[in-house]
């Protein structure tokens, strides 16, 4: 297959109009089979793509075609894939680059640190469930404080009830490390009311827990596993009917927040029976103090001593990770280790990246098999 | 003899109460909601939707009372249940390949002189099979009834005498759906397999599902699992010769011939029928007496109109 540039680039002296036409001819990046193309068109020193795909020169520069002021990439995409990036242009007679949204594709990923641009693979598409179900009954969202001498300070929690909540029944409790970011960014309120909707997950509380300074207490924090199993479940097993069994209680989080939520099972092995572990931040150092900086410097230690010891802290883990990140290594390497402890555990890789739209994808899989719901049974 | 209507899902589309009216029913009818379980009560809805002429039989509050005054027939339940299940997941691993085969073979192309004789043997393997778990199922159930005698035990006898003062001021029966097996145990507990014949009944989705001789569970793209349709257990009965399939839009890939053929033979000669929001199905002296809204499963792959099918 020819690609669409190169057909244009084939056809010589180019002027405004066919570059006009071009544009307007396709939707960019121009996915074609394994191929995505991108464009930025205007006066520019250079322009480079600036991406988050692990394993690729993060910034890949971009060729001006002929004599026009359209430049391009071609980038090969694994089908399935979904990747994240910024356009980075040092306009013309400037030498200071700045990184843009690509001003030609209009989907985009928003994270706690902005927006970014989307490129879908061929096959990709964003999972129907994700998405707002008119006929999925809606939860509701109630905010507690709870009070932490672990961490020394008030804790806010948002707490998701499902539709139809019952004081009469107990539910599973599921506890969400960056809960308003899983809001934001990952659909869960969403997911929840779809996949209970659907009978897919049983009806379950949820606990959003936010942290005002996650890189320091989402490191096996002694004062965060404090919080949770000594401090905010028993809390919501005060106001809320819940299932006291491990397997109805879990732990959920992404990046340093699978840290948290293995690191915090580790401190209290048993209590928390299902761990979702996302992108998990499981740095190790086999010799000297690792290669990601000190901030990773406690999450280093209890990674090295989990490998070292590895115990069955739960019953059931669920491990996910983007093949586009740096993670991959650390992630990969820790599925036979979890293994070995005698927990079940499932590991799945995405063609994507750290990013909080992959987490969103992989949550129907992952919580479908942590707390599988009544669907084979239920037909109202 | 009374009419047997199966409706679809009445959450967005109520065809009940017309298809109580369309009935000449005008008296008081029993609802069982035991598959709703703890929400069993919560039927306003359902009370306001036929004029407050509804009285609720509480099977499901009435089983808890009768297993709590009855630890041992409770513990000798929880028993049978647990065996059922573990035959459950017998039955599950023999099925996924016996599945496997006959869609394999259903779905292969080459010389029909040679393949068709081969793709029937494969498909009564899957009958012989469902068959099979049938009868054994069959035979736990008549094994627990002859050594424990339910009906016959005072914390079940109460609740089945008090039933059967109410459903004789009840005109008709309507069953929910909700939790399949939850719904048929609850029955037949109190023995409503036996006292529900002859009356009319007007069940819906799940309900609809019990009210067969086979209780077919069926979703082609679970989260989880195969998805091979399984059958769980012998139904009450009320009707047969067919199988219901509430919330079919939703839960089976319509759209694949391979897999809507394989369910049709599967279960022939009943009918195999999608029953979605707003199909009706009525039953009246063991035949089909009437039918819109349901579609029926083909052996060629296709959806046809039920009542045309019929006809």
């Amino acid at each position: 297959m020819t690609l669409a540039i190169r057909e244009l680039e084939r056809r010589g002296a180019l002027g405004r109009e066919d570059v006009d036409a071009f544009l307007a001819a396709h939707a960019f990046p121009l996915v074609e089979g394994s191929s995505a193309t991108f464009v930025w068109r205007g006066e520019a020193e250079s322009v480079h793509l600036q991406h988050w795909v692990f394993g690729l020169p993060s910034a890949q520069p971009f060729t001006r075609l002929g004599e026009t002021d359209l430049w391009y990439f071609i980038q090969e995409l694994p089908p399935r894939s979904r990747v994240e990036y910024k356009l980075e242009i040092v306009p013309r007679g400037e030498t200071r680059s700045r990184l843009v949204l690509d001003p030609l594709n209009p989907h985009l990923a928003n994270d706690p640190f902005g927006a970014n641009s989307v490129c879908h693979g061929a096959t990709y598409q964003r999972p129907e469930w994700t998405l707002p179900d008119d006929e999925a009954r809606r939860g509701a969202l109630e905010t507690l404080e709870v009070a932490s001498e672990g961490l020394g300070r008030t804790v806010p929690v948002d707490v998701y009830l499902p539709a139809r909540f019952r004081t009469r029944r107990r539910y599973p409790l599921l506890v969400a490390h960056d809960g308003g970011d899983y809001l934001r960014y990952s659909s869960l309120r969403t997911v929840l009311d779809n996949l209970i909707h659907r009978l897919e997950i049983p009806p379950m509380v949820v606990a959003l827990t936010t942290s005002s300074d996650r890189l320091v207490e989402y490191a096996d924090h002694p004062g965060h596993a404090r919080f949770l199993a000594e401090e905010l479940l028993p809390a919501l097993e005060a106001r809320y009917p819940l299932r006291r069994e491990p397997a109805q209680r879990g732990l959920m989080g992404a990046s340093f927040g699978g840290v948290a939520s293995l690191a915090a099972a580790s401190r209290y092995p048993g209590r928390f029976g299902r761990l979702l572990l996302q992108s998990g931040s499981f740095a190790f150092a086999d010799i000297g103090a690792g290669r990601r900086g000190p901030v990773f410097d406690p999450v280093v230690r209890f990674v090295n001593r989990f490998r070292e010891e590895p115990q069955r802290v739960a019953e059931r883990v669920f491990v996910s990770c983007g093949i586009y990140e740096s993670l991959i290594y650390e992630n990969r390497s820790m599925v036979p280790i979890l293994q070995r402890t005698g927990m079940e555990v499932r590991y799945v890789e995405a063609w994507d990246g750290h990013n909080w739209e992959n987490w969103r994808d992989r949550l129907r899989e992952g919580l479908s098999w942590l707390f599988p719901g009544p669907l084979w049974m239920v037909y109202e | 003899m009374a009419p047997v209507v199966l409706l679809g899902p009445q959450r967005f589309t109520r065809t009940l109460g017309e298809a109580v009216r369309a009935a000449g029913i005008e008296g008081r009818i029993g609802v069982v909601s035991a598959g709703w379980q703890e929400r069993e009560r919560e039927d306003d809805e359902l009370r306001d939707h036929l004029q407050g002429r509804t009285v609720n039989l509480l099977l499901y509050a009435r089983g808890e009372e009768a297993f709590g005054a009855d630890p041992e027939l409770f513990a000798a339940h929880r028993e049978r249940q647990d065996l059922l299940r573990r035959l459950q997941e017998l039955y599950r691993q023999r099925l996924a390949f016996a599945k496997e085969a006959a869609r394999a073979l259903l779905g292969k192309g080459g010389d029909p002189a040679l393949l068709e004789p081969e793709r029937r043997h494969a498909l009564e393997s899957l009958r012989d099979l469902d068959e099979h778990h049938r009868r054994r199922l069959r035979q736990i159930r008549r094994d627990f009834d002859e050594r424990w005698q339910p009906l016959s035990r005072p914390a079940v006898a109460r609740h089945v005498e008090a039933l059967g003062r109410t459903l004789g001021s009840c005109e008709a029966v309507g069953i929910a759906g909700g939790h399949v097996a939850v719904l048929l145990n609850r029955l037949r507990l109190f023995g409503l397999d036996r006292t529900l014949r002859g009356m009319p009944i007007f069940a819906w989705s799940g309900g609809a599902m019990v009210a067969t001789d086979r209780l077919v569970l069926f979703h082609d793209s679970p989260p989880q699992g195969a998805g091979n349709a399984e059958v769980l257990e012998e139904g009450l009965g009320l009707c047969q010769g067919i199988v219901p399939l509430p919330h079919a839009r939703r839960r089976l890939h319509l759209a694949d011939p391979l897999r809507v053929a394989l369910l049709a033979r599967r279960f022939a000669p009943a009918a195999v029928v999608a029953l979605d929001d707003g199909g009706r199905i009525t039953w009246e002296n063991f035949a089909l007496r009437d039918a819109r809204g349901a579609r029926q499963l083909t052996a060629e792959g296709a959806l046809v109109d039920l009542a045309e099918e019929r006809a």
